[in-house]
């Protein structure tokens, strides 16, 4: 890889031994993937996706320290993925001591960790840093070191921004040294699709199921999704970014999608059209059946398959300020209808802290609290990260969540009807 | 017995039986639970992974296409490498991806004395052809003799 006079003293030592491993891990990184140079990061802010305290890592808060400590601290602030803890969540006396005592018994010095090397601010603790109320969204084009696989494929995808999907630790190693390799979904030939899906369903698909089927097939290709303008349309909204939050979120944990390209919607697919495909593009239909036949495939992992749901997580990724409205006025059609006045199941919704202040200034807010639904800034996936939690029927329409936990995804429709009507 | 070369990732040399899987690997997913509560065997956690779901991974040559999910994957293979719970070796079919590479990179720069290669691009022949159990000999220049 070609290196500039000033990368390749770093690496040799010019700024100290911290910074040169620094460096020689970006090297080895960029060498990997067949980067020829290192380019710029030109956002103003970066998103880790390393934000709980969690005991078992104690070799990732070394290594930070490491950093800390050689001086190597991030150049952009940053925002973070949630935290894994809230007192308004749910919790019984044994798992608020796992919780607290041993799980996430470093999460206040983590905290300390990520305030020395660039953390934005109290509050950025969020899956969807890009809502505006966190105030971390890239302009098009942009050069990210994101981590945070569904902060990373919004970005691609609806941003048209520009970032490979960093791990954890690479992130913020881009970010010490202000620069990143140059290759797969930096370049305009990484962006382009290897595989064309058509959607031909009669409704319009769930999100996250869409999403699931699609990152299961293409992996970690770059699909071109066509059929969605009739639910889509060719303008980007707060209704159509919701809906693709949760659907790229999908394509990046069933599959590893970093980038998709929505026909007439996204940017690059509006700006580029069919010139974005490659040659040679596999194409994928979809149709009702092979959704179906994909959410029929989700194992159950519960011991008892009938179980009664003991609790209900509604927002993984963060739900943005539409979205609770929504669910708010949803979960309050369901009770009248059903006759109910508060849900029968335990249900949280999970939102990033500065829409949660925002949407508590509305009127909605007291109306969701009355219907007995806990607002949070929780990370639900790390709530459920523990052998305890593992053990609960847990139900959610999060397929992020899903995947990474024993939590049983049923589609909204199914989840509304179950906190508000009841039944297993 | 066969022969495969890939591309050296991560150099060395190792004898293991084999494990595979047909699918990605979803590395949160797969080592979450064993880094977390002392698992030393690393059992797989992964119930969408039929083929490792709760077998063991330490000292495992894991046979895999790639690694998918989670961008904390990276930094889970780091912790794993670190906290010695890692697979003996990791051969991918295709070409790695960067999740897989970052946690390879990072602990071979930031952590003393760790021992795992890594080879990619076997091809899909390998993974067709190697089944649980099977020894596994990584050479250094990335030949990978199946028996």
């Amino acid at each position: 890889m070609y290196l500039t006079d000033e990368q390749q003293a770093i690496l040799n030592g010019s700024k100290g031994e911290t910074l040169a491993k620094v460096m020689k891990t970006l090297v080895m990184y960029g060498e990997t993937f067949g980067a020829e140079k290192m380019v710029p990061v030109t956002s103003e802010y970066n998103h880790l996706v390393t934000s709980f305290g969690l005991k078992m890592m104690g070799p990732v808060f070394d290594l930070m320290q490491q950093l800390i400590d050689g001086g190597a601290v991030s150049q952009q602030k940053f925002s973070v993925d949630p935290r894994p803890l809230d007192k308004k969540v749910p919790a019984n006396f044994l798992q608020n001591f796992i919780f607290n005592n041993i799980m996430y018994a470093k999460q206040e010095s983590y905290e300390q960790q990520l305030q020395k090397l660039g953390l934005m601010n109290d509050d950025a603790f969020t899956c969807a840093c890009y809502l505006d109320q966190v105030g971390n969204a890239p302009k098009k084009g942009e050069i990210l070191s994101w981590a945070e696989s569904s902060a990373v494929v919004y970005a691609n995808s609806v941003l048209g921004a520009r970032c490979n999907r960093n791990s954890g630790i690479m992130d913020i190693m881009g970010s010490i040294a202000g620069f990143v390799p140059c290759f797969g979904l930096l370049t305009d030939e990484g962006r382009k699709a290897t595989w064309i899906v058509k959607v031909d369903c009669k409704n319009k698909p769930e999100a996250q199921l869409l999403g699931s089927a699609i990152g299961m097939k293409v992996m970690e290709d770059v699909p071109f999704v066509t059929g969605m303008e009739k639910w889509l349309g060719t303008e980007l909204n707060d209704e159509n970014r919701a809906y693709l939050k949760d659907f790229g979120a999908a394509t990046a944990s069933n599959g590893a999608v970093g980038l998709y390209h929505i026909e007439n919607l996204t940017p690059e697919a509006k700006e580029l059209g069919a010139s974005l495909v490659a040659p040679g593009a596999k194409v994928y239909v979809i149709d009702d059946a092979e959704l179906e036949r994909v959410k029929n495939n989700y194992p159950v992992v519960w011991k008892d398959k009938d179980a009664k749901p003991k609790l209900c997580f509604i927002g993984c990724p963060h739900l943005s300020m539409q979205q609770l409205i929504d669910w708010t006025v949803a979960v309050e059609d369901g009770l009248k209808a059903s006759g109910n006045k508060k849900v029968l199941i335990p249900t949280v919704f999970t939102t990033a802290p500065g829409v949660k202040k925002e949407f508590e200034k509305t009127e909605y807010a007291k109306r969701l609290e009355a219907t007995g639904v806990i607002l949070s800034y929780i990370c639900p996936l790390m709530y459920m990260n523990n052998p305890l939690a593992g053990k609960m029927p847990v139900i959610t329409c999060s397929n992020k969540l899903r995947t990474y936990t024993t939590a049983r995804f049923y589609t909204e429709a199914e989840i509304l009807a179950k906190i508000t009507k009841g039944g297993n | 017995m066969r022969e495969f070369v890939g591309r050296v990732v991560a150099p060395g040399t190792v004898s293991a039986p084999a494990l595979v899987s047909h699918g990605g690997l979803n590395t949160l997913a797969s080592f979450q639970k064993a880094l977390q509560f002392g698992d030393k065997k690393a059992t797989c956690g992964d119930q969408n992974n039929p083929d490792l779901y709760n077998k063991q991974m330490v000292g495992k040559a894991l046979c895999l296409p790639q690694t998918i999910g989670s961008t904390t994957g990276g930094l889970v293979l780091y912790c794993a490498c670190a906290m010695e719970r890692n697979p003996a070796c990791m051969l991918f079919s295709k070409p790695i991806d960067s999740l897989a590479a970052a946690g390879s990179i990072l602990a071979s720069v930031w952590l003393e004395g760790i021992n795992m290669p890594v080879v990619d691009s076997l091809g899909e022949e390998f993974l067709e052809y190697v089944k649980d159990g099977m020894m596994i000999s990584v050479g250094a220049d990335g030949r990978v003799i199946v028996e």
